[in-house]
């Protein structure tokens, strides 16, 4: 009965072998039991899952067919739940209880499924390993003295364990795909725009993008499709409508070229993760496909520019905490000592290196040569995509240059930190769907994920060639925690 | 040495659109705090602006009134600064790109005529309301105003008196009337005036330093602070004194101004793009819908009231001030036509009672059809002029039909030749000795009869056809 796939429970769910009420208590029994290992939950929603499933076994009873009728799911704690409070893993919400539901937590609530509970992250979506969050760090169900990634380690880490059938995270820099890496899971970012932000508390609004981490591709798709598509609270988000992604990844696959960026396999990526690599390229060609390599020219100026636009996008999202309206308030002497105390003691070190970055970048005198310049290069990156895509239908990158590190291996040095995104952030950059794929495992049975990125839009291909290469490797992703 | 003022303003305007810029909120007035207030008010985590589009269309209007150029894509801007009552600790404005650039208002001071150039228009959200409980003491915020929208226009240094800058405000005032867009009520603050001053030599081209003035409510405070803030920066030079560049507000007990932050204390507002809203697109179809809306505008009314109804240009002018006016002008003229006629009327009687109540044409109960019926009761010789003006106060105030009051009131005056040929013998029998000087040539005198008949008939008589009857019978 552990780890089955989310469409599995769905299947069991409409054939009423099992009662969306003993799903939730099967996961609540094993939060109960593994969750003290792994932390991935901030926040566990028992009464309210358990009412939502019986509310589910009405309905399933009734003959009610919904995408995600009594579907017990995680949700990361940046994302807004109406009534349930949503921290951002961040002292200065602690107490924060939205008003309002964001987008995708409605469209899954439409679509009948149970929010089982908030999924911890490095606070405020700002790091790679989960250490950031104000509360606790979240361990790696394949070796509990490892990172599950970051910054949705809570749900990837969730999913890994069988804490939930599946969860969403966000992912602004990698912190969906870098995270599933990690914990061996399948995590997706989808096109910049596909899914609506809204109510998904900002950190760099121009890269911010919500996405699934599931056990399958297939999981993934149907995720995607409840929570994806136009909405008109969101400006940034697509007007097109979705394609069937479920009927998508049923259409047999044409042989596709892939594109192997010769700036992504040099110096910088651990000899592990590109044995492991090689290898499910082999497997791809087996498929059928074609192996090429393509050129991304400004590869290597990602991740600065990514560190002035990020920073800069996000001293501006967080100034709106303050002491003033909701969350944490430090008492002042005056209106200045109490803006000062608030985010001073409110947020952590992370959050607070990032609003300094920031607030110094868009600076007078500093704007031109930091963020218009990051700007600039971040229209490069765009074309070196564009041009790659001229090449080749898919790019494969590795997910993260390493498998998951140890807790504290880099906590005292930020910039070997942000490096753990240098092969995700340019697809944020770019805003294109990046899916991370389990492939293998190291020596050590640490797994590795490839990344595979499409064009702008192209979501259903780069799910369906997933699902493909999945498929040919057939992995047994189960964590030894028990 | 002679000094000239330099001055430029930057006004807001509260746009009159029935939303919030970014979202759907009511912009309205008037209701309890924070009951006009949703997440994206009150920056909630993960709230997302989206923008109303109507607020683009009120722009343009302003924009094509002014003969601005329009700029194809505009782009919101994040303007940073920490204040209690901007929830999100930025305000959406524009920053490079705005709605448009360009264009001029023209104003006339002294008969002289003379375009105020403009350097920018755009769109931005307003701030919400601090409210201080002093006795306990506590600070509220009120959301109710926070992202009402707001149009700022930037004018070029080009003014240079304290009265061309009232001229403008008002002129900038009646066009944003015209258009619709905005109610232009100083007082409430829906629109609200920045000036920007320096002084310098007259004849230099170079600007001296320019002080920026801040919380002028009235045109009257703001004519009296710009004349403050030049007197004490001209006296300043004349001491040899240098002027601070700074940030100055105007105190309307004292009338004068005094600092706010120095140049050092500025703001660095930190303007970045808003990834948040996408870039506006404005393509000619939608800049020729919106001018296919607009209005007359009042310099073009202004002439064809000249040209058309041959109205002198003072008359113009006051008509075409205010767009409710001249449309009841028009209307009036319609029903009684006989333009000049309406115009005094419209700028004598009906202008004392509208100033007298502070009101605008359209906000009272009075019809065109009651000042035209009253001027044809005057015309046909049915009242006297001064009859009219005696019931029009009523008129005015109550809406009432002036052919019934007369009637009423029993002030139709006597036409009928017979009886007043009666009174008139009478006079003139009982004042010989004006006869005598009548007929020794000093015609003035018929005046003297013409006031003894009317005294006679309780001011009832014709005076027109008094006059015809008295000449008659001293000529015999
Ligand atoms: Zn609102």
């Amino acid at each position: 009965m552990e780890h089955r796939s989310l469409l599995e429970w769905r299947e069991s769910l409409r054939r009423r072998e099992i009662s969306a009420r003993e799903l939730v208590e099967y996961y609540l029994e094993r939060i109960r039991r593994l969750d003290p290992k792994i932390k991935a939950y901030l926040t566990v929603c028992e009464e309210e899952a358990r009412r939502q499933a019986q509310e589910a076994d009405r309905r399933l009873s009734a003959g009610e067919d919904l995408p995600l009728l009594g579907v017990p799911l995680a949700i990361k704690d940046n994302i807004c739940t109406r009534g349930v409070r949503t921290t951002c893993a961040s002292r200065i919400l602690e107490n924060f209880v939205p008003p309002y539901d964001a987008t995708v937590i409605e469209r899954l609530k439409a679509a009948g499924a149970i929010l089982l509970g908030k999924t911890n992250l490095d606070e405020f979506a700002m790091g790679s390993s989960t250490e950031n969050s104000a509360f606790f760090p979240t361990r790696n169900p394949w070796d509990t003295e490892r990172v599950p990634g970051g910054s949705s380690g809570g749900s990837a880490a969730a999913v890994a364990a069988d804490l939930c059938a599946g969860a969403l995270g966000s992912d602004t820099g990698g912190s969906i795909r870098q995270p599933a890496s990690f914990c061996g899971v399948v995590g997706f970012k989808p096109t910049y725009g596909r899914v609506s932000r809204y109510g998904l508390v900002a950190f760099a609004s121009s890269l911010d993008q919500i996405g699934p981490l599931t056990r399958t591709v297939a999981d993934t798709a149907l995720l995607l499709q409840v929570i994806g598509g136009p909405d008109e609270r969101d400006t940034t988000s697509w007007p097109e409508p979705q394609p069937d992604y479920l009927a998508e990844l049923e259409k047999p696959l044409s042989p596709l070229r892939l594109g192997i960026p010769k700036e992504a396999f040099g110096e910088g990526l651990s000899s592990e993760v590109r044995r492991v690599l090689e290898e499910a390229l082999r497997e791809a060609e087996k498929l059928g496909h074609e192996i090429r390599e393509v050129s991304l020219p400004h590869l290597e100026y990602a991740l600065p520019a990514y560190y002035i636009i990020a920073p800069a996008e996000a001293s501006s999202n967080l100034a709106r905490y303050d002491g003033v309206k909701y969350g944490f308030r430090a008492q002042g002497r005056d209106l200045i000592d109490m803006y000062k105390k608030t985010r001073s003691r409110g947020f952590g070190a992370e959050v607070k290196r990032r609003i300094m970055l920031g607030t110094y970048a868009l600076s007078a005198g500093y704007y031109e040569a930091f963020y218009r310049k990051a700007s600039q290069v971040r229209t490069l990156i765009i074309r070196d995509f564009e041009e790659a895509f001229r090449q080749a239908d898919l790019i494969l990158m590795p997910a993260s240059p390493t498998p998951a590190f140890r807790l504290g291996e880099k906590t005292d040095d930020p910039l070997k930190m942000y490096l753990s995104d240098i092969y995700t952030i340019p697809v944020n950059m770019a805003g294109l769907p990046g899916l991370s794929l389990p492939v293998g495992f190291t020596e050590n049975r640490l797994p590795v994920n490839l990344q595979i990125i499409g064009p702008q839009l192209a979501d259903a291909l780069v799910l369906a060639f997933g699902r493909a290469l999945e498929a040919a490797l057939a992995l047994d992703l189960k964590p030894p925690l028990e | 040495m002679e000094f000239e003022a330099v001055i430029g303003l930057e006004v807001h305007t509260q746009l009159l659109t029935e939303s919030k810029i970014f979202c759907g909120c009511s912009a309205r007035f008037g209701a309890e705090p924070n009951h006009h207030a949703c997440p994206v008010c009150t920056g909630m985590p993960g709230s997302l602006p989206v923008l109303n589009r109507r607020v683009v269309d009120f722009a343009l209007r302003l924009a094509l009134a002014v003969g601005a150029r329009i700029n194809p894509v505009c782009v919101f801007a994040r303007k940073h600064y920490f204040y209690p009552d901007l929830p999100k600790n930025y305000q959406i404005s524009q920053y490079e790109a705005p709605l448009a650039e360009g264009g001029a208002i023209e104003i006339e001071v002294d008969g002289k005529r003379k375009k105020i150039g403009l350097v920018r228009i755009h769109m931005e959200e307003d701030a919400g309301k601090l409210v201080h409980d002093e006795a306990r003491p506590v600070s509220y915020v009120d959301f109710n105003r926070t992202g009402v929208p707001l149009l700022e226009i930037v004018s070029q240094p080009d003014i240079r008196s304290p009265e061309e800058a009232v001229a403008y405000l008002k002129k900038l005032r009646t066009i944003v009337r015209y258009l619709g867009i905005c109610d232009g009520n100083m007082e409430e603050g829906s629109l609200r005036c920045d000036a920007n001053v320096s002084v310098r030599p007259k004849g230099s081209e170079e600007f001296g330093v320019k002080v920026e003035l801040k919380n002028m409510n009235s045109f009257r405070h703001v004519e009296r602070a710009l004349r403050y803030e030049i007197k004490r920066q001209i006296g300043l030079l004349l001491e040899g004194k240098p002027v601070v560049q700074e940030t100055r507000l105007f105190d309307e007990a004292t009338g004068t101004t005094h600092s706010m932050r120095g140049k050092e204390e500025a703001h660095d507002y930190r303007y970045f793009p808003d990834p948040d809203l996408v870039p506006v697109r404005i393509d000619e179809a939608w800049i020729e819908r919106v001018r296919a809306e607009l209005p007359e505008l009042p310099d073009v009314k202004r002439e064809r009231f000249m040209r058309e109804y041959g109205l002198p240009a003072y008359d113009a002018e006051i008509l075409t001030a205010s767009r409710p006016l001249a449309e009841f002008f028009e209307e009036c003229v319609k029903l009684f036509p006989q333009p000049k006629k309406v115009s005094n009327w419209l700028m004598t009687e009906v202008l004392r009672e509208l100033n007298r109540e502070g009101k605008e044409i359209d906000e009272t109960g009075l019809k065109p059809e009651h000042v035209a019926e009253l001027l044809k009761l005057v015309d046909e010789g049915v009242i006297s002029i001064t009859a009219a003006k005696k019931i029009f106060p009523e008129v005015y105030a109550t809406g009432a039909d002036p052919r019934k009051l007369v009637e009423e009131r029993g002030l139709r005056q006597e036409s009928d030749e017979a009886a007043l040929e009666a009174v008139c013998r009478e006079v003139l029998s009982e004042n010989p000795a004006e006869v005598e000087k009548y007929k020794a040539g000093k015609k003035g005198v018929i005046g003297f009869f013409v006031g003894q008949v009317m005294r006679k008939t309780r001011g009832k008589a014709n005076p027109k056809l008094v006059n015809q009857i008295l000449t008659r019978l001293l000529e015999e």
